[in-house]
């Protein structure tokens, strides 16, 4: 056997980046039942002789992975293990600064120093304190406080927002109390394109059963998450952090007249059509109710006070001596995102410079402009919802002609902020009407979070395909969706065709995966996307599919659609 | 640079599938069925399939199959997943999977599953996500995926999942472009392409595009045209194709034709050969590169020849 190793040193030594070797090594350190501890020395022998050694670099990774995982002596203390590991590999990181055989292992030291391993619960709806009205007295669903609810039928939606994906959410795990007789078999789903049955968001419905139960007094409910046992997270960690929130429900006489919808007149989304938010005395307190309880307050996990921050620290102060170059920028970049996500409840205080270092890297390395706009995008959004005097500056009331009252719905519009990455959808779990226009989007991955969503613009963004939209299949309460101007049909390439259910992946049952006619097989993507909505307003012209038959091919799928492309539909 | 020479390139693929009796032939004799899928498909991408003769290729693939069901690279030669499922592929190119029977290759390709749900390429036992991927793909093409353990094959790719974000080709192997595009593939094709993380991935897969535009397979390597496929296909499956430059890769693809004799070579200036042709016109495929037809990046095989198996009756 010792043989073999010879053999191995002779080759490696005239090729260290050859995998047979490296695969050849792990076969027979195997067989000779080598400890990985010595393992571990050859990789670092390795690295001595050659820094620019990607091989030696990923071998380290999966032998400190497997120590650590097994907490082998001398591997069990994190954050020794991890300071020495970033010495080793900044040496590799400073030594040639073009040369890439470093940079990833760096960052999932990074990765080891900021992951929280246990699943928590991130954020919720309804918010805790807030107040429900089922149904809505008059006028649409949302209304202009932001505290106060309104649903125009008998239910709505719970959601749970974790850091994680997770399985396990049903009504044993999570329990929801309220002072009358509510159906405790509330039917939880996962909000995933998949079947694994795991997700980072969980909804349900919560429906009044007795159409005519209302009282002068509000219901108290009460949301318990975790207090059983069940939840566990993809890696398989156990939930065990257990949270409750609590909000009350009033339930009102219904209206004498019914459908209010047919009130609703066809939504514009042009500027003149939104009035500022005006916050009245009283609403300051409400708004701040609504972000300071949003996020969910979780004692557990780094925080700004532990060993992870000084870490992120010490690193980003080395860091800055390489701002010079690219890896240097977003490797800052990326220190300075880790050291606000280690302070969740706090406001994040670096993404100002944060924005300025993917701007410069934008310029730097046009190749990999996109990968930086699309960081850069994530943290414009996290900067815009972290307080309550930016996210304000985005609300607006929606105004129309046919509504009675003074204040319409609340609108949070983000449009003209060239984005061109969604996220931050923890933090707007609240949101009804959504106007994202004129940006660069092409996907709007992790909206389905949003399961309030009745009103939603596109317009004018760089959506290539339906597949694009898999998030709207989530989204029971749309009503309203603009995606005029887009590039539907436009692209021979779909970038999110195996993203999407369908049964090109497998994903779809037999049945679901049906398509009985010729125009639902030519237009399948809008198809499946399509068929289970119950649109009332759809804006689809200034794409390439746009056309008479797929008009027509529309007006079927969609019984309930009244206005299409702006014109009424029969 | 300039342009795509189309046409010079389909004289190119012609005349090599003519040749039988050169040295290159011979050498590459073994993998001629390898060769029939790169060639006809690039012929195919570029609209002339009509080209070449197929009820005479058709009767060459049966040759090549074996009583176990599995299909050899050639005549005479031995059975193998790799050939196996090029079969399959060019058969789905001239729609007539038909002529197969459909359970003896499925059983050939199902039995080579092993108990930790990963894949032999043959009896003699080697084992590679490579294989993982083939199976998978074949066994989609054919409608037969249910004839394996999907849960244990996709577990098994799991476990070659690195810190990177890539894969290797057996568990602890290091990430390399190849074994991405076989995984990210397999995992596309059966609904699983969640275990990705596509951010870490699409930015070890972008930095993959060097300074002259072409990609390398992985840290520190050169660039080859073939890499156009395998980064670019994985980039397109998970939605971060965005993530490199473009043009950078189309200028550098183009560089590497023979814009006189046809065909495209690993680096501009290098000899060309078949392999590196259809790679080449692949990627350019996914570059929405004018006159090429879309080809899918998870079979391999142009969009309208997938959607053909999967969405009619």
């Amino acid at each position: 056997m010792d043989k073999e190793l010879g053999l191995l040193d002779k080759l490696q030594a005239m090729d260290a980046r050859n995998f047979h070797a490296w695969n050849y090594r792990r076969f027979v350190a195997a067989l000779m039942k080598r400890s990985d501890e010595d393992e571990l020395e050859h990789t670092e022998n390795m690295i001595d002789k050659n820094l620019s050694n990607y091989s030696a670099w990923h071998n380290r990774s999966v032998l400190l992975s497997n120590l650590m995982k097994k907490a082998a002596p001398g591997f069990t203390n994190k954050e020794e293990v991890l300071t020495r590991e970033y010495e080793l590999v900044c040496e590799a990181l400073f030594t040639d600064e073009d040369d890439q055989s470093g940079w990833f292992y760096h960052l999932w030291l990074l990765d080891q120093t900021v992951r929280s391993d246990f699943p928590l619960l991130v954020s919720s709806w309804p918010v805790e304190g807030s107040d429900i009205f089922l149904p809505a007295a008059d006028c649409l669903d949302g209304c202009a406080s932001m505290n106060v609810f309104h649903y125009s039928s008998r239910n709505f939606p719970l959601v749970l927002y974790f850091n994680q994906s997770v399985g396990g959410v049903n009504s044993s795990t999570v329990s929801v109390s309220c002072g009358f007789n509510l159906n405790a078999d509330l039917i939880w789903k996962p909000l995933s394109s998949n079947d694994s049955q795991c997700a980072k968001v969980w909804a349900t419905r919560l429906a009044i059963p007795d159409a005519e139960l209302h009282s002068s007094e509000p219901y108290q409910v009460e949301v318990k998450v975790g207090y059983s046992l069940g939840i566990v997270s993809t890696t398989g960690v156990a939930y065990s952090h257990p949270s409750q929130t609590s909000f009350q429900l009033h339930l009102q006489k219904p209206p004498l007249e019914s459908g209010h919808e047919s009130r609703l007149g066809k939504i514009q989304w042009k500027d003149d059509c939104f009035a500022d938010y005006e916050s009245g005395s009283a609403e300051p307190d409400l708004v701040n109710l609504l972000l300071d309880n949003l996020t969910i307050k979780n004692e557990v996990g780094p925080t700004a006070s532990t060993w992870q921050a000084r870490i992120i620290d010490y690193e980003t102060n080395i860091f800055r001596d390489l701002l010079d170059c690219k890896i240097g920028m977003l490797t800052v970049a990326r220190l300075l995102t880790a050291y606000d996500l280690l302070r969740p409840l706090d406001k994040p205080v670096h993404c100002e410079e944060v924005l300025e270092l993917y701007s410069e890297l934008m310029k730097l390395d046009p190749t990999h402009y996109r990968y930086y706009k699309d960081n850069h995008s994530l943290v414009l959004l996290q900067q815009v919802t972290s307080s309550k005097e930016s996210l304000l500056s985005h609300c607006f009331h929606y105004r129309d002609s046919t509504l009675s009252t003074s204040g319409g719905p609340l609108c949070l519009r983000l449009n003209n902020l060239a984005i061109s990455q969604l996220g931050s959808f923890g933090k707007l779990l609240w949101v009804q009407v959504l106007d994202l226009s004129n940006n660069g989007l092409q996907s709007i991955e992790g909206l389905e979070a949003l399961q309030r969503l009745s009103q939603l613009c596109l317009r004018n963004n760089k959506f290539r395909s339906f597949t694009a939209l898999e998030s709207l299949r989530y989204l029971k309460s749309l009503k309203v969706l603009d995606i005029s101007q887009n590039e539907i049909g436009s692209h021979s390439i779909d970038t999110t065709r195996y993203l999407f259910r369908s049964p090109l992946s497998h994903s779809m049952g037999s049945c679901d995966g049906n398509i009985n006619d010729l125009s639902s097989k030519a237009y399948w993507e809008a198809f499946f996307v399509l068929k289970d909505m119950g649109l009332t307003q759809l804006d689809m012209a200034g794409n390439a599919i746009a056309s008479g038959s797929f008009n027509v091919f529309l007006e079927k799928l969609l019984p309930t659609l009244k206005w299409l492309d702006g014109v009424q539909v029969n | 640079m300039g342009e795509l020479a189309a046409d010079k390139h389909v004289k190119y693929i012609l005349a090599v599938e003519k040749r039988k009796d050169n040295f290159e032939s011979a050498v590459l004799e073994h993998l001629r069925m390898n060769g029939a899928y790169w060639g006809l498909t690039t012929l195919d991408l570029l609209g002339k399939l009509d080209a070449v003769d197929s009820n005479e290729i058709i009767e060459w693939i049966l040759k090549c199959q074996h009583e176990s069901g599995g299909f050899a690279g050639n005549v005479g030669h031995d059975p193998h997943i790799l050939y196996t499922l090029s079969a399959i592929q060019v058969l789905a190119l001239f729609d007539k999977l038909n002529v197969l029977d459909v359970d003896k290759v499925s059983t050939y390709i199902a039995g080579l599953q092993n108990e930790d749900g990963s894949f032999s390429g043959d009896i003699w036992g080697e084992v590679d996500t490579r294989f993982s991927y083939i199976a998978i793909c074949g066994l989609s093409i054919l409608k037969c995926l249910d004839k394996i353990n999907v849960e244990r094959a996709v577990n098994y790719i799991i476990s070659c999942r690195n810190v990177d974000g890539g894969f290797g080709c057996t568990p602890g192997g290091e990430s390399h472009a190849g074994q991405i595009f076989c995984c990210v593939a397999a995992l596309a094709i059966t609904g699983a392409l969640h275990y990705v993380d596509k951010d870490l991935l699409g930015w070890w897969l972008c930095e993959r595009q060097v300074k002259s535009g072409g990609l390398n397979g992985r840290p520190e390597k050169l660039p080859d045209v073939c890499y156009s496929w395998w980064v670019l296909s994985s980039l397109t499956m998970i939605d971060r194709v965005h993530w490199i430059s473009k043009e950078k890769l189309i200028k550098f693809i183009l560089n590497c034709q023979d814009t006189e004799n046809g065909g495209i070579s690993d680096r501009p200036d290098d000899a060309v050969d078949i392999f590196h042709t259809y790679f080449g016109v692949a990627g350019l495929s996914l570059l929405e590169y004018p006159g090429v037809k879309a080809v899918d990046p998870a079979y391999a095989l142009p969009v309208d020849v997938v959607d053909r198996i999967f969405f009619s009756k």
